[in-house]
């Protein structure tokens, strides 16, 4: 626990004088904020732009931070040198994973915020962004694992990014997009949060959430077995 | 003497690519042991079976009579590695790097200042890696390997590259760590250091030891010309045999007051190593260390 800890402390110095990875957290939670405040189009959703980039956030936003990160610390030897100084990979990927998970849930905050929900629906909203966030990060986290340089892992961590991050979007201006979409995990927390008001749990969409979480957590556990961090 | 590390028939093979090929040998304890050979030769490969990050394919290796494959956590907290990539963390400084270490280690913040004076970096405290020359992220980087204060240092190439004045302070670092009883195992395809630092080392080729011994051993055994080589103050040079033969004519120059320096001439790691092998140590690396054979301080 307590080098969970201290790689999770070094993170955020690290993050704070990464521009690329920064920018990940911030662009949707500040481009919400502005959006929503200043975009008043007639007959347009209610939180539009809530909805929207929050979803986009889910697809985008831990995916290809934690894939960076992981990657990064692979190239250049640094996880390496942390598994000689008795780091287990666990530890590691608990501080890193814990640390990416509540810098996303930060800018979900700022995205709810934007909302202007109450209580009861911005708690909602904050779960919702929680699960999603969690399975994104373990998407991330298995290409970071798999990856032997960040070059590798970009190049595997943009295409997979589009599609998580612009289905929802790309599902609400095509029909068949939208059936095919239904199946992942971004575009039913994007019909989630788009029916927040009046939520409700379907066995459907449950199991779908299920089985997507399922599936990364078996990607996860194959890469770390295949690859084992070292 | 405890042995510190033990290999016997350490054979380690990647596909079809024979790396390392049955090493056997024993570091006994508070001794600077080189390893060296050329690039490609299974230098690093050897580090990381011998740190447990890699595992052999045949035979036994051991960390203070331990299996390397089944290192406890406090034999793990024993040992300091400064690998060929630094592994430092190029956007936080010199201070975080260390004080994320120490909390790694369970060691004390307060000894970060000591450990940053004695390896020159004190000043730079405050600079991100990123900004560091080749010469202070080695430093910083052996720095890390020293602040846990291990019983066994495992370097790999710590002088690599680095200006001459540079490789005096890192081997002095070193030679004070030897005092204080620590073990270090070093790679190395720099022959001068080898030389000058080490009490024993290991001539590695294509994963296969060619030979070992002390330094001044290995060159010994191979010098077969026995030549001394003779200045005059005309600047004439002579080469004569190294025994009874040429002591008149050496004593001749003497009483003339004719000689302005003479040396005995043996063979260094180097030639020794091209000898055995028919190939350089330095094939790929930094030559400047490298006179093309040693003359023995003037006699």
């Amino acid at each position: 626990m307590k080098n969970t800890i201290t790689i999770f402390k070094k993170q955020i110095k690290d993050t704070l004088r990464n521009k690329t990875v920064l920018i990940q957290f911030l662009m949707f939670p500040v481009m919400t904020l502005i959006m929503n405040n200043t975009v008043k189009i007639p007959d347009m959703p209610e939180n539009f732009f809530v909805n929207l980039f929050a979803a986009m956030y889910i697809g985008m936003a831990p995916l290809t931070s934690i894939a960076a990160v992981i990657s990064e610390e692979k190239e250049k030897n640094t996880l390496r040198v942390l598994i000689m100084s008795n780091v287990r990979p666990c530890e590691y990927l608990l501080g890193i994973g814990s640390y990416v998970w509540l810098a996303c849930m930060t800018g979900s905050l700022v995205i709810c915020i934007s909302g202007h929900y109450d209580r009861k629906t911005g708690l909602l909203f904050m779960g919702i962004m929680a699960v999603g966030i969690l399975i994104s990060l373990l998407i991330g986290a298995v290409i970071g694992i798999g990856s032997r340089t960040q070059m590798m892992a970009t190049s595997i961590t943009v295409p997979v990014m589009m599609i998580f991050s612009f289905l929802p979007m790309l599902s609400l201006f095509n029909g068949t997009v939208a059936k095919i979409a239904r199946f992942v995990y971004s575009e039913q927390i994007s019909r989630m949060l788009g029916s927040i008001d009046s939520l409700e749990f379907t066995a459907e969409r449950a199991g779908i959430i299920g089985v997507n979480i399922c599936i990364a957590v078996l990607a996860f556990m194959a890469a770390f077995r295949k690859c084992n961090l070292a | 003497m405890k042995d510190c590390i033990k290999a016997d028939g350490l054979t380690v093979r990647f596909s079809d690519v024979l790396v390392l090929d049955h090493l056997s040998f024993e570091v006994p304890e508070g001794m600077i042991f080189g390893l060296l050979g050329p690039s490609g030769a299974g230098k690093t490969t050897l580090i990381k079976v011998l740190t447990g990050q890699l595992c052999q394919n045949e035979g036994e290796a051991q960390l203070f009579g331990k299996d390397t494959r089944r290192l406890t956590a406090a034999e793990h907290r024993s040992i300091g590695a400064m690998m060929d990539n630094y592994g430092l963390y190029e956007r936080l400084s010199v201070y975080e790097n260390l004080s994320f270490y120490a909390d790694i280690y369970g060691v004390s913040h307060r000894v970060i200042p000591d450990i940053l004076k004695s390896i020159g970096l004190y000043d730079a405290r405050r600079t991100a890696v990123s900004k560091l020359s080749k010469g202070m992220t080695n430093r910083l980087s052996l720095a890390r390997a020293l602040m846990n204060n291990a019983r066994l240092l495992f370097l790999d190439e710590p002088t690599s590259g680095l200006d001459p004045a540079t490789t005096r302070e890192i081997h002095d670092v070193l030679l004070d760590q030897r005092k204080k009883g620590t073990t270090i195992f070093l790679t190395t395809h720099n022959m001068f250091e080898a030389e000058s630092i080490c009490d024993h080392v290991i001539l590695l080729h294509k994963g296969s030891i060619i030979e070992q011994g002390k330094p001044s051993d290995i060159c010994r055994r191979y010098d077969h010309q026995n030549k001394l080589h003779i200045t005059l103050t005309d600047g004439t040079e002579l080469t004569l045999d190294n025994n009874g033969a040429s002591a008149p004519a050496v004593n001749e120059y003497l009483e003339q007051n004719r000689i302005r320096s003479i040396h005995s001439s043996e063979p260094t790691l180097e030639t020794v190593f091209i000898e055995l092998t028919g190939t350089g140590l330095m094939a790929d690396a930094d030559l400047r260390f490298a006179p093309p054979r040693r003359e023995n301080a003037p006699k």
